[in-house]
């Protein structure tokens, strides 16, 4: 039995029937064709899922797509105003990806962290970025991207 | 941008291409894709570590609406293929268990594939699972690896008693006794290397599409190597002529090791599309990876080294066992031998060495190489063992070093264990390092924070591997069931643009971006005119992919001598259009030009046009402008370096702060040193994982507890600190670009930095070793006697 819902997302109105255990994940990948949000895991913990839901961070895999109904979600897709948002700008100069499947998830947690707090010492953007796993770059490299990131949008 | 055109680009830090899809999702992976009716398959896994399976009852799932098929081994075995998941590497002796596709009657770990399903969405496929009912008899697992070998244990396979895979040695026994009779000092150690599970961010999945009507299948999946996993998908288990099969990697989200094994989940898939004649999905869940992907390390090891009495190495001996896991895995006989005694000398001129390793089965995952491969787990032995042997002589750690190190004059160096080191300046890394760390300050310092009860310690790998294994001759001789060689073809299209096919299959290394500098060097034509493909059976020739640090050594010196047989081509028709002798052509920047006469020339681009054109060409020679080339290297090529690690232990918690990290590598020439410095913390943060964070841990009855990222410590960031980076060049005098290899080398060289960090700091303590993850618990007891 479907459940009717209507959602924005990435400033798109949407308006579907779901089952009403279907994850907010799989409705932007499986049914809109999003799949930018990647799953990683199943136990909340990698964040290759995040998504912005009213402007906050949330892990897609851990809602269901009914819980969001009524809300404004912004996926890896819908984040630049423009060709790049600064934290994707920033990805690409500091080498912060390799394999770049954490990359959207993470990308994501970084624009939050940096709404919340514009100018993260290294310590607080290791400990912003903690819900984000990445096998990669052993995070050198995205630190590096969040402090370019957090100066350049500091103008 | 940096230069883009001639020699300057090799060493560049260009910026990678591969990036800007990634970064705003538009990278495509296997889950990404979809096909027109597409369906999905689930797999029911044994919950026992050792089970007879008396019956499966399919009735409830297959009636369920929205499921199409149930499987057992039974219908495969029916449906007349293979159905086997072959091991590629062979030892004298060795024991080699058959391995179904599904098991037939017996599970044999958790995790063991037992029923197969296929329905119209994720969610029922799932739901269908629950439904399947299985008879299990469970029976006596042998899960931990000492007690696997000892009488009474449960029998993984009857063929392999006491659970012996098989019992290898290298090195010479006799010599290394008498060498230990006549030893000054003794040092010995029981070592363990824990299990680790990779954790590639992007779990497995394969999407498989067979056509009916074509009788090929067309696989997209989650490989490092498309063309193995083609030839054992044809040989052992579907039984299709390989041209019919054309496997496809598509963004592959890591690896590590984990996706060059071949395993029976992606050939069930394909299987299944068969059996359906729709596209079929199988997409691993997190937790699925964690009994499905081939774990890594696992070795119990005892380890003895000899000196005389001024702190000269006179022999080594080691025993150890390794874990094989429940079957064999693809390559997991190489490792724990020819990936791993034969670097038991390290960088030191040690005259005698003994390593005997007898591979064990156990009711758990397989295991099978993991980032590093054999290599990390014997750095860790010999960097561990050098550090013990510094303290039983009473002499410092990095002195005992230098006084053993292969001096660069006695390069090529033939060990004790067959490898012959072609290179390096051993101790150009660690007086590097020692500087960067300022050693001596560092002892002060220490020594000073002690009084005030804090726990400083500094702990040193220098560490050398062997990767690019190579030649295929000489790893055919030790077992290999493949070649190591790699292909390349370099199109150089009529406009002079170039598309360059490799048989590396990247995953996450930038290949597009490296091996594109590497192309655009020889060939003279832009950066940005050279595109790089990867990952397809149907689109370049056969290639043995990525793994084993061997793309940039292999597969880059592959594109340079296909570059290289253009340029060949493009001279002999330059010289024709500029009617004069090839001999006296230059070329340079791109052009051909003749000798002293610069203004006279004919670029890459009009050659090449008139190469398509085929109108004015000398005669007899072919139109167009490719060439392929297949590259098999003379010897491996072996990075080398010294990282030191730099920790405080919390005498109230045991807590490990691991405070600073420094690497000093040497990787021979670099490409681009923006992508090598990132694959080095990358190796780094895996090691320093297996120092202090990960380990894979069953209970006695073989089930697995750390079967999650919540029960699993993959570190996060602040697990980590920023790492000091820097580097030695000694270039490969083997290969065309000079290089090593980079891609394991963090996580060879730092598990010992840091547990040998560790232990310093805990010598006031009388703790001589710890075993790995070093985590708060067992640092704690340890400050306290073991208690």
């Amino acid at each position: 039995m479907g459940i009717p819902i209507q959602l924005a997302v990435n400033g798109k109105n949407v308006a579907k029937e779901v089952e009403p255990r279907l994850l907010l994940v799989h409705l932007l990948r499986d049914v809109l064709g999003l799949t930018g949000t990647k799953v990683g895991c199943d136990t909340s913990q990698c964040g290759s899922c995040t998504v912005l839901l009213d402007g906050m961070a949330v892990k897609s895999c851990t809602l269901l797509a009914v819980q969001a109904d009524g809300g404004k979600i912004t996926t890896i897709e819908g984040v630049a105003n423009g060709k790049y948002h600064p934290v994707q700008q920033a990805f690409w100069d500091s080498h912060g990806l390799q394999c770049g499947f954490c990359t959207p998830g993470m990308i994501i947690s970084v624009v939050d962290l940096l709404e919340r707090n514009g100018n993260p010492s290294e310590d607080e953007i290791r400990h912003g970025i903690e819900g984000n796993l990445c096998r990669c770059t052993g995070y050198h490299n995205i630190v590096k991207a969040v402090q370019s990131a957090a100066a350049v949008m500091n103008g | 941008m940096a230069q883009t055109n001639g020699s300057n680009i090799l060493g560049s830090a260009i910026k990678r291409r591969e990036d800007p899809a990634l970064i705003t999702g538009k990278g495509r992976y296997t889950d990404d894709l979809q096909l027109p009716g597409m369906v999905y398959a689930t797999i029911l896994r044994s919950p026992y570590a050792h089970a007879t399976i008396k019956n499966i009852d399919i009735s409830g799932a297959a009636a369920m609406p929205g499921v199409l098929g149930v499987y057992t081994a039974q219908d495969i075995v029916k449906s007349g293929i293979p159905g086997g998941i072959p091991v590629g590497w062979l030892l004298p002796g060795l024991k080699i268990p058959e391995h179904f596709m599904l098991a037939k009657d017996t599970a044999r770990y958790v995790g063991d594939g037992v029923a197969l399903v296929v329905a119209e969405d994720r969610y029922t496929a799932h739901d269908a699972l629950e439904a399947i009912v299985v008879d299990y008899a469970p029976q006596t697992a042998a899960v931990n690896l000492s007690a696997a070998i000892q009488p009474g244990a449960g029998q993984v396979h009857a063929s392999a008693p006491n659970n012996i895979a098989f019992d290898w040695e290298i090195g010479d026994k006799a010599k290394t006794d008498a060498a230990f009779a006549g030893a000054a000092h003794i040092a010995h150690l029981d070592i363990i290397n824990n299990r680790l599970i990779p954790n590639a961010m992007e779990p497995r999945a394969t999407l498989a599409d067979y056509n009916v009507a074509t009788g090929e299948v067309t696989i997209h999946m989650t490989s490092q190597n498309p063309h193995i996993h083609r030839l054992l998908m044809s040989l052992a288990s579907l039984g299709l002529p390989e041209h019919k099969i054309r496997v496809i990697a598509p963004e592959v989200g890591g690896g590590f090791g984990s996706k060059i094994h071949h395993y029976a989940d992606e050939a069930l898939t394909a299987w299944a599309s068969m059996q359906v004649g729709r596209p079929v999905k199988w997409v691993a869940t997190r937790s699925e990876t964690y009994i499905t992907d081939a774990h890594g390390r696992d070795h119990v090891t005892t380890a003895e080294m000899a000196l005389d009495s001024n702190g000269k190495i006179l022999g080594l001996r080691v025993d150890t066992l390794a874990n094989m896991g429940a079957y064999l895995s693809t390559f997991a006989p190489a490792v724990p031998t020819y990936l791993y005694g034969t670097l038991m000398s390290g960088e030191y001129d040690i005259p005698a060495i003994y390593c005997h390793v007898r591979g064990v089965f156990t009711h758990t995952v397989p295991v099978d190489a993991y980032r590093g491969a054999g290599r990390p787990e014997a750095t860790f032995v010999v960097e561990r063992m050098v550090d013990e042997a510094a303290r039983v002589s009473g002499i410092d750690p990095a002195e005992l070093r230098r006084h053993n190190f292969v001096q660069p004059d006695n390069f090529p160096f033939q060990t004790q264990v067959a490898l012959a080191y072609d290179s390096g300046n051993y101790e150009g890394t660690l007086d590097l390092a020692l500087k960067h760390i300022d050693y001596a300050n560092f002892r002060v310092e220490q020594a000073e924070a002690r009084k005030n009860g804090r726990y400083l310690g500094l702990g040193l790998s220098s560490y050398i591997e062997a990767c690019g294994l190579a030649p295929s001759a000489v790893v055919g001789s030790l077992g290999a069931q493949a070649g190591q060689w790699e292909s390349a073809v370099v199109r150089v299209h009529a406009t002079g643009k170039v598309t360059v096919y490799s048989g590396s299959s990247g995953h996450g290394q930038g290949h597009k971006t490296t091996f594109a500098q590497i192309a655009s060097a020889e060939l003279g034509i832009p950066y940005e005119d050279i595109d790089v493909m990867e990952g397809d059976t149907g689109a370049m020739p056969h290639g043995w992919g990525t793994y084993g640090s061997r793309s940039a050594a292999v597969g880059g010196s592959a594109i340079v001598m296909g570059a290289r047989k253009v340029v060949d081509k493009a001279r002999t028709i330059a010289a024709h259009l500029l009617e004069a002798a090839e001999e006296d052509l230059v070329f340079e920047k791109g052009k051909f030009h003749v000798k002293g006469s610069p203004d006279q020339f004919k670029s890459i681009q009009d050659v090449s046009l008139q190469a398509y054109l085929a109108h004015n060409l000398p005669k007899g020679l072919e139109p167009a402008l490719e060439a392929t080339a297949f590259y098999d290297p003379s010897n491996f090529v072996y990075p080398f370096g010294t990282h030191i690690a730099i920790v405080e232990i919390d005498p109230a918690t045991g807590q490990v702060d691991l405070k600073r990290y420094l690497a000093v590598d040497d990787v021979g020439n670099v490409i681009n040193p923006m992508v090598v410095d990132g694959q080095i913390h990358g190796g780094i943060a895996q090691g320093v994982g297996q120092a202090l964070y990960e380990t894979a841990v069953y209970d006695s009855g073989g089930n697995l507890l750390s079967g999650s990222m919540l029960d699993y410590a993959v570190p996060k960031a602040h697990f980590l600190p920023s790492f000091e980076t820097d580097r030695t060049v000694t270039p490969c005098p083997h290969n065309p670009l000079g290089v090593k290899g980079v891609g394991e080398a963090g996580s060879i060289a730092s598990p010992a930095a840091v547990i040998n960090a560790v232990v310093d700091a805990l010598s006031p303590f009388g703790v001589t070793h710890i075993d790995m993850p070093a985590t708060p618990e067992k640092v704690w007891r340890a400050m306290r006697g073991g208690k």
